[in-house]
């Protein structure tokens, strides 16, 4: 269980409020414990997750319009800063990194020694302990995807050391949602737009009235240490009611639903669909959605040397199930067809990975929907597989 | 002589799906034989006047290369049939066939088992019945023999081009 | 420059941390099976090899060319009181494996491992053993047999079905002859024959309906290409032996061997955590699945 989880580390603490102007305290409670920041800042035409040297990097004022297949930028009519869904990329860029060097190793006369993140100490090498984020601006749908990554990662029988390096120094800081976009589905996922647990820190924001503030809560003692390093106020009933209530009225302004209703026995059944056929027609096999998917883990690695040919080192990179090596075997990848790629991703995400994982891989961001060149939406794939199923096998009794 | 042939057909399945009757008619014209072992029964391109129900030993299909000699095809054991080329004209082998090891069989006179199934389409039927399965059979694990499952990856590739675009 | 390497215990499992990190072990020894296929011993003097179970298998690395999944081939004990080794029989077919098969005696071999589901071999005490192998597929097979071998009054008839490509790629022909004088029901078919050969040719599920092992009361050991052991397992079943006592070893692209890369996952199984053993009827189903 990570410390987030944990109950015994929950703090009994109030809701308060936090000014905008409080935020740059925020930033120096964070930054005096020794975190590298991280959040959301505007660059090259969205909205990224980038290291933050200030308070003035975060994207005050700027919205985003998505739709399948679109993403732009907007300006917003208010100063708020958490006032955009999903970009398109996700805490996994911080978490699990797209490279990362697994272990190095010297043949030195005759024999090999090997050095790891956590052993190293080569000089302009791997630091001898990994840095420590603080990652500011989690929505709830990102929340569930980190706990997703914990269990994919570290809830087996062998924990990743990069991810359990990096996840264990991590500090949480959720920003529910009051605004979602035209993609966004969290609430069929049963995972927003609120947050009950998974953070340091959790913050509604407000802009009503001119009044940028947030209603901020702790969920762990740790979280409760850097608020109290920030300037606040008790939270009023008033106010928090009008988090509460904004919240809430976010969960029923979804821009699309994903009917959850027996997915796992759905894609199971739909193996043979000829729905494959007709995605296929559309899909370019491109990975962009899981490059951008906040859970699709999948990585690769590859082993280097110099030219000395006695150092080597493994890297790991972020890999695809739609790359057409990607199940390479004996001389040939088992899955080369872009029918059955589709196939597994979206069975993968919505289906197996219970069997897997114990849980759906799908978090309803929505991110999938809107990086989609040809703009396909899972949620629709959905629909199309669950009526040609009703098609054929009408008014059975399913288990 | 009769009566124990058509004992020792009763007791192969290979002939289970005739009657009890037409399994006698069928005794009618078949003989036990044995062969030793490398003894050859038939050349490739003799006169298909025979076929034999193994009971005990292995038969070796071959068939003469040039620059290879005798090169082996297939075997054949216990409870199956060996010659089906006496069911259509020709009536020529397309194989040669010797004993591998020390053989028992039933040998049945072809050309008297074609006149039954001429005079008696059911015994017809009920012959082929109990043949076409078996000819399925080996076309299929020769199918699967071709696919060369055992090969590595560069060997798949020298004998069939590339697998994958 | 300083890597430590830390001295650690026996293992039966990879500890923490070392599951991503590879021990290099010496080549002990290199012996040529066929013109493409050696078996290798490997080593490590400072420390015991960790233990195997029949089926597991560990992720070797070629060092700075990459890392491959190959089962162990043996049991790593040769009963002599001469520590453990771990045995490994591959197969030349791409750069890192063709790097691991030129390994000379002395050289270092990464090891991460063991993985993996077991053959469990020991479930089979009371029964019959039919073990079908085809190709390569003898390899991770044959720690069944020396298992069932060194425990050989728990275990009913013990029947081994081989089926090569040619006679000359048939792996591990001495210890075949050893194993049918010492009472093992021992058939030998390839699909092509050389003018020396006077055994079976043909496809090796023939082999099964002449076989002595009572269907009701036996445990079948299957491995080779997926065609093969679909083809097998069904005519296995067909002979009587419960799907659910019918073992495959399934195989699939591996990247880490422990399931945080994705890479083999087969449906919803992931090969390195759930197999490389599974039982047939788990299986069966999704093995019929195009491109799966």
């Amino acid at each position: 269980m990570h410390p987030s989880e944990d109950p015994a580390r929950q703090p009994s603490g109030q809701a308060v409020i936090v000014d905008a102007d409080g935020l740059p305290a925020l930033f120096d409670a964070l930054r005096g414990r020794g975190y590298t920041v991280v959040g959301p800042t505007v660059r090259d035409g969205a909205i990224v997750v980038a290291e933050l040297a200030s308070v003035a990097e975060l994207p005050f004022g700027w919205g985003v319009e998505t739709e399948a297949g679109r993403y732009r930028l907007r300006e917003r009519s208010d100063t708020a800063a958490f006032g955009h869904s999903a970009g398109p990329q996700s805490w996994k860029s911080v978490l699990h990194p797209a490279r990362a060097r697994l272990w190095s190793a010297d043949r030195v006369t005759g024999t090999v020694e090997t050095s790891t993140v956590e052993t190293s100490t080569v000089e302009g090498g791997e630091a001898a302990k990994p840095p420590r984020y603080a990652l500011l601006g989690v929505r709830p749908c990102d929340v569930r995807a980190v706990g997703i990554l914990d269990q994919v990662l570290t809830g087996g029988r062998h924990a990743d050391p990069v991810y359990r390096g990096r996840r264990d120094g991590a500090f949480i800081v959720a920003v529910e949602c009051t605004e979602p976009g035209a993609t966004c589905f969290c609430t069929s996922m049963g995972c927003g737009p609120g947050v009950e647990s998974g953070f340091d820190l959790a913050m509604t924001e407000l802009t009503d009235a001119g009044d940028h503030r947030f209603v901020v809560r702790a969920g762990t003692a740790a979280g409760a240490d850097v608020l109290a390093d920030v300037p606040s106020r008790a939270a009023d009933e008033a106010t928090v009611r009008h988090a509460v209530t904004a919240v809430d009225e976010a969960a029923e302004r979804m821009g699309r639903t994903m009917p959850v209703q027996g997915l796992p026995q759905l894609l199971a059944d739909s193996r043979e669909s000829p729905h494959w056929d007709d995605v296929a027609s559309r899909c370019l096999t491109c990975g962009n959605c899981t490059m951008v998917c906040p859970t699709c883990f999948c990585t690769t690695t590859e082993d280097v040397t110099d030219l000395t040919g006695d150092h080597a080192e493994r890297w790991r990179l972020w890999d695809s199930c739609f790359a057409l090596d990607f199940s390479y075997l004996h001389g040939g990848s088992v899955r080369t067809s872009g029918q059955s790629r589709y196939r597994q991703w979206i069975t993968h995400k919505l289906g197996t990975w219970h069997e897997q994982f114990g849980s759906s891989g799908c978090v309803g961001c929505g991110r999938c929907i809107a990086w989609c060149p040809t703009g396909i939406d899972i949620t629709q794939e959905v629909s199309a597989l669950a009526s040609l199923q009703d098609v054929a096998a009408p008014d059975e009794d399913r288990p | 002589m009769t009566g124990t042939v058509a004992m020792r057909l009763s007791a192969q399945p290979f002939f289970a799906v005739l009657t009890d009757s037409q399994r006698g008619a069928l005794a009618e014209d078949g003989t036990e034989v044995t062969f030793a072992a490398g003894e050859r029964l038939f050349d490739e391109g003799g006169v298909a006047d025979m076929f034999w129900l193994i009971e005990q030993g292995g038969i070796a299909l071959d068939m003469r290369v040039p620059g290879r000699g005798d090169q082996i095809v297939e075997t054949l054991g216990p409870g199956t049939v060996l010659g089906w080329s006496w069911l259509h004209p020709p009536y020529r082998w397309h194989f040669g066939a010797v004993a591998r090891l020390a053989t028992t069989a039933i040998a049945f006179d072809a050309a008297s088992v074609r006149r039954r199934c001429d005079a008696d389409p059911a015994f017809g039927y009920a012959m082929l019945s109990a043949f076409t399965p078996v000819i399925t059979e080996r076309l299929q694990t020769t199918r699967i023999r071709l696919l060369d499952l055992y090969a590595t990856p560069s060997q798949v590739r020298h004998a069939i081009g590339p697998v994958n675009a | 420059m300083t890597g430590r390497r830390t001295a650690s215990p026996a293992l039966t499992e990879p500890a923490a941390g070392t599951a991503a990190v590879p021990r290099f072990y010496r080549v002990a020894s290199r012996r040529e099976d066929t013109a493409d296929t050696v078996t290798l011993e490997l080593t490590e003097p400072a420390q015991p090899v960790p233990a195997f179970a029949p089926g597991q298998f560990a992720m070797l690395t070629a060092f700075g060319i990459g890392e491959v999944p190959i089962s162990v081939s043996g049991l790593g004990d040769n009963g002599g009181g001469r520590a453990r080794r771990l045995e490994h029989t591959l197969r030349a077919v791409g750069a890192v494996t063709r790097a691991l098969h030129a390994a000379p005696p002395g050289s270092l071999i990464g090891v991460r491992g063991p993985f993996g589901t077991s053959w469990d071999v020991a479930s089979a005490a009371g029964r019959d053993i039919v073990i079908v192998a085809g190709g390569i597929g003898l390899a991770p097979l044959r720690p069944v047999m020396l298992t069932a071998l060194a425990d050989r009054s728990r275990y009913g008839r013990i029947v081994l079905l081989v089926g090569a490509r040619t006679p000359g790629d048939l792996l591990y022909a001495d210890e075949l002859e050893r194993w049918g004088c010492d009472g093992v029901e021992v058939a030998v078919i390839v699909d092509r024959a050389d003018s020396g050969w006077n055994g079976e040719v043909g496809v090796v599920t023939t082999l099964i309906e002449p076989a002595g092992f009572a269907p009701d009361n036996s445990v079948a050991f299957v491995c080779g290409p997926d065609v093969m052991m679909r083809f097998t397992a069904d005519a296995l079943a067909a002979r009587g032996i419960p799907v659910s006592r019918i073992r495959v070893s399934l195989e699939r692209n591996m990247r880490c061997g422990v399931g945080w890369c994705g890479h083999c996952q087969f449906g919803p199984l992931l090969v390195c955590r759930d197999g490389p053993v599974v039982s047939y009827d788990r299986v069966a189903a999704l093995m019929r699945v195009r491109e799966l």
